[in-house]
């Protein structure tokens, strides 16, 4: 008879073999499937050695205890991808470095900041990486993450080699006139991998899982927007805010020596908008005082309208509009890879 | 009280049916959620119990004022003889010297230690002394008292760092030190709070249980230092590692290389070894419940620390599903399990009766290991993790009301009858203070886990709150409570009331204002994203809670010191034996 009240040996061993037991079904062997049952996504690219490195400078900085990297299948997470992360993003990102590592815990619990899965359409301008490590408050006032100095190096502008990466830091926040900041090796794979977090999109035909809807006040999900009625007006501040104010700054001021401004700018007043649609479809490195700007064509037709329409009657500008079909015929030129079917 | 009853079971009943099954969220609605209404509940709990404290002592006051006037009033068809004695009898009182003589007293078998006419504290109430000496063998003795050295000195650390981080959310720019840096030393904080402070103190305090409660001698007292030492090491290297940019991966509570973390499951397995052969051979058949659960808890630990660290699931989403389990059970398993045990003994031992009920302790035992192991997806929502298992996750959630009514209604029907000792003992409070979170921490988490309000409230800071309920309402409250009610009779030395009384009222009020404001700016925030405000607004938006935060986390901060300065008091000089009033002695 077991008798767990006098027999330590039976407790002691019951007690084991039932939690083995448990983890087993709960941990060990979904996880073992999860493993063994996951391939990249067709043209998924491989992560470069140098970007690898940058992954070891992210784990190695904790940059996991404020970011995550995974879309749920919710609503509200619509603004960090364009569909939820499935297992197949991480087969690249979550594998074992090295012997003394376990595999990086990217997915993460906390967003103290923001989610990364994306941040290489968002935020692809490798100046605006940089900066943004060496000071995040310099290119976005409210932040709140650390300043990482540490992966800079302030030398004397006589001893910039030809490829050093020089930061565009305002004159007025240098220690001595005269003197360059550059990035160390560090900082570079840092901002390479940060760059290249990308979602890669689902080969034709294949439909995402749909996010959670959220239902209206009577209980039922909202019909979604592709239903075929007039889709929701954009709201171009809310764009400006999220994807062009980390460079231009919120007053579209911009940063001098870093980021131009939009506030009073001749480009943004010209009266045809054509000139703006194209930059904004395609990038621009037409100012070699500044740091090239990537292309946005992640951005919607609607949106890409909507957000010139708004810097342009705005910050002091005053230039006729554009409308999404407009945005829609030179991204057939500029961005033929972004036309949706 | 009738009123109040049915809807929290109408709220409790709302969320078994509608929590599980809920799967498309509205954030319309937000408020009338189930996980939302069960948290505010458990909140309201708080506020309820100190409600009800205020409003007996009301009604006792207008119930006596009422006897007053009645008294006043008179009876009309009384003699007047009648009614001046029924009126001196309604206002005989004591004269307090009823029972004394007109001689002169003297205390022949010299009884009375001291006597003094003012109390030693002005301001607070005088709490009754610890009287019992326990004859606890001088090794086991020191091993206790540096065991709880060093975790005391984590706790210091360990919240040190907790304190400088709070600081950083307010103002970023500190300093510019890698090894400072807010990424590096976030898990310093929580490493050392867990492996040093909480880990150190549970041990040193099962050492004396389960010899006590074997009726026996530790089996080994240098296995024990071996432990001690490998334990303080692991926690040492591993957060020089941490500070010098070397993270197991970024994975929460085992973010120490496992070179660094070897020697804390060597310390538990040693540990383990020492326990099992104690209680092998302790002299009662009986195994006492407290030893199931320490027992248990360094076993699993065990297991859970091999399963953590053994890399050949976890590449992948593998790692996703260990990450969720390890960090979970590391709570569940380890320090929630191992802290019940302790509260086994030194909560009757404290009131000094025994445990309500044994066969609710071993219910909640076996229940604590099927829905603990079970839930560590919940830390997943939403994820691209398996969506059954998710389900899973959710359901086991709730699972955990079974151990934790069946652990909270044991405890709690352990104190009924001694109410009143609460407000005289300075151990008691904390004991309470422990047990009610216990309830209301771990019920929360439950809610948590609702698919609703994942979607709020997950990556916010309201998971900061949750946590810091848990390891610190519960576990660190109790931990506490333990040692203060164990040193002083193992010493002879208590420390300063009014000191006590001090740490645990900025440590409780710190709390609330800590978990409160992380709540509310959580809320706050997690409906913003649902609404689609952009990021750095809703940065903004937290701000003010997060210096509310810090206001919390300092009264938490100075508390550690003061209990610091206390447990020095306690342990500086033990009181020879001789010396101690009554002396109650432990087999050698």
């Amino acid at each position: 008879m077991i008798n767990f009240h006098k027999d330590h040996a039976t407790l002691v061993n019951v007690a084991l073999m039932g939690f083995v037991l448990l983890s087993t079904g709960v941990a060990i062997s979904p996880a073992l499937y999860m493993q063994d049952n996951n391939a990249p996504l067709p043209g998924m690219p491989k992560m470069t050695e140098q970007e690898q490195r940058g992954l070891n400078v992210y784990v190695s900085e904790g940059c996991i205890g404020c970011h995550t990297q995974q879309v749920r299948n919710i609503e509200m997470d619509k603004t960090w991808g364009s569909r939820p992360s499935m297992p197949s993003d991480y087969y690249y990102s979550k594998q074992r470095p090295d012997i003394w590592h376990n595999t990086p815990s990217l997915l993460g619990s906390e967003r103290t900041g923001p989610d990364l899965t994306n941040v290489g359409v968002r935020k692809g301008s490798e100046a605006w990486q940089m900066l943004h490590l060496y000071d995040p408050r310099m290119v976005e006032k409210a932040s709140i993450m650390p300043r990482y100095g540490w992966l800079f190096k302030q030398v004397d502008s006589t001893a910039v080699k030809p490829d050093d990466f020089v930061l565009t830091v305002p004159a007025d926040k240098l220690d001595h006139p005269g003197s360059k900041v550059i990035a160390t090796e560090r900082a570079k794979d840092l901002v390479a991998y940060l760059i290249s977090l990308k979602q890669t999109p689902l080969p034709e035909g294949v439909v995402a899982e749909a996010f959670i809807a959220t239902p209206g006040a009577d209980g039922k999900p909202v019909a979604p927007a592709a239903a075929g009625a007039a889709a929701p007006a954009v709201d171009g501040s809310k764009v400006f805010t999220s994807v062009c104010a980390a460079c231009h700054q919120p007053d579209a001021k911009g940063i001098p020596g870093a980021f131009p401004a939009l506030a009073g700018a001749d480009l943004v007043n010209e009266k045809d908008p054509l000139k703006m649609v194209d930059i904004v479809l395609g990038g621009y490195e037409g100012l070699p005082q500044y740091g090239p700007m990537p292309s946005q064509a992640h951005l919607s037709d609607e949106e890409i309208a909507a957000v010139i329409n708004y810097v342009r009657s705005n910050f002091g500008n005053d230039a006729p509009p554009t409308d999404a079909a407009t945005v829609k015929t030179q991204r057939a030129v500029l961005a033929p890879e972004t036309v949706q079917q | 009280m009738k009123n109040l009853q049915r809807p929290t079971l109408v709220a409790l009943a709302l969320c078994i049916v509608q929590g599980t099954m809920a799967q498309s969220p509205k954030t319309e609605g937000w408020l009338s959620s189930p996980g939302v209404v069960g948290t505010m509940v458990l909140l309201g709990i708080v506020l309820f119990i100190a409600v009800l404290i205020i409003a007996a002592k009301v009604s006792r006051l207008i119930q006596q004022t009422k006897e007053k006037r009645d008294a006043a009033e008179g009876n009309p068809g009384a003699t007047d003889e009648q009614q001046a004695r029924r009126d001196a009898a309604l206002h005989y009182r004591l004269r307090g010297d009823e029972l004394g003589g007109t001689t002169t007293a003297f205390d022949d078998k010299a009884l009375i230690v001291g006597a003094t006419s003012e109390p030693n504290n002005p301001i607070v109430d005088e709490k009754i002394y610890s009287r019992a000496r326990l004859d606890v063998p001088k090794p086991l003795q020191q091993l206790v008292i540096w065991y709880l050295a060093a975790s005391t000195f984590w706790l210091l650390f360990g919240t040190t760092v907790g304190e400088y981080l709070g600081l950083k959310f307010i103002w970023p720019d500190l300093d510019e030190v890698a090894w400072l840096s807010f990424g590096r030393l976030r898990p310093v904080h929580t490493n050392t709070v867990f492996w040093g402070w909480a880990s150190m103190a549970m041990i040193g305090l099962a050492y004396f249980v389960i010899a006590r409660t074997s009726a026996t001698k530790v089996h080994s007292y240098k296995t024990g230092w071996w432990a001690f030492g490998l334990i303080n090491f692991s926690v040492l290297v591993g957060n020089i590692l941490l500070m010098a940019g070397i993270n197991n991966g970024g994975g929460e509570y085992r973010e120490y290389v496992w070179p660094a973390m070897l020697p804390f499951a060597l310390g538990l397995i040693l540990t383990f070894r020492n326990f099992y052969a104690t209680v092998k051979r302790r002299k009662i058949p009986e195994i006492y419940v407290s030893n199931w659960y320490l027992l248990a808890a360094l076993v699993w630990t065990i297991v859970l620390t091999v399963i953590g660290y053994v890399p050949l699931y976890q590449n992948g989403l593998g790692e996703t599903i260990i990450q969720g389990y390890y960090m979970h059970q590391g709570v569940g398993m380890w320090f929630m399990t191992f802290t019940l045990g302790l509260i086994y003994y030194y909560l009757p031992s404290s009131l000094n009766k025994p445990i309500y009920s044994y066969s609710l302790g071993v219910l909640a035992f076996w229940t604590q290991m099927l829905f603990y192991t079970m839930i560590g997806t919940h830390h997943f929502i939403f994820s691209p993790l398996p969506w059954w298992l998710q389900t899973v996750a959710i359901v086991f959630s709730m699972g955990m009301f079974i151990p934790v009514i069946a652990g909270t209604t044991n405890f709690l029907m352990t104190m009924r009858g001694s109410w009143s000792a609460i407000g005289k003992s300075y151990v008691l409070p904390f004991f309470l203070v422990g047990v009610i979170f216990y309830f209301v921490g771990s019920s929360q988490g439950s809610f948590q886990a609702f698919r609703f309000t994942q979607n709020i409230w997950h990556f916010t800071d309201f998971n900061v709150a949750h946590s810091h309920m848990t390891m610190y309402g519960i576990i660190t409250f109790i931990l506490w409570a333990c040692i203060y009610a164990l040193l002083p009779k193992m010493t002879g030395r208590e420390p300063s009331q009014l000191l006590v009384g001090a740490h645990f009222w900025l440590a409780f009020i710190g709390l609330f204002a800590y978990t409160v404001s992380l709540m509310a700016g959580g809320t706050v925030k997690g409906i913003a994203w649902a609404e689609g405000v952009p990021f750095i607004d809703t940065v903004i938006a937290t701000r003010g809670y997060w210096t509310w935060r810090a206001v919390g986390g300092t009264l938490m901060f100075i508390s550690h010191w003061i209990f610091a300065w206390n447990f020095y008091v306690m342990v500086r000089q033990p009181l020879p034996l001789a010396q101690s009033p009554v002396t109650e002695p432990i087999s050698a």
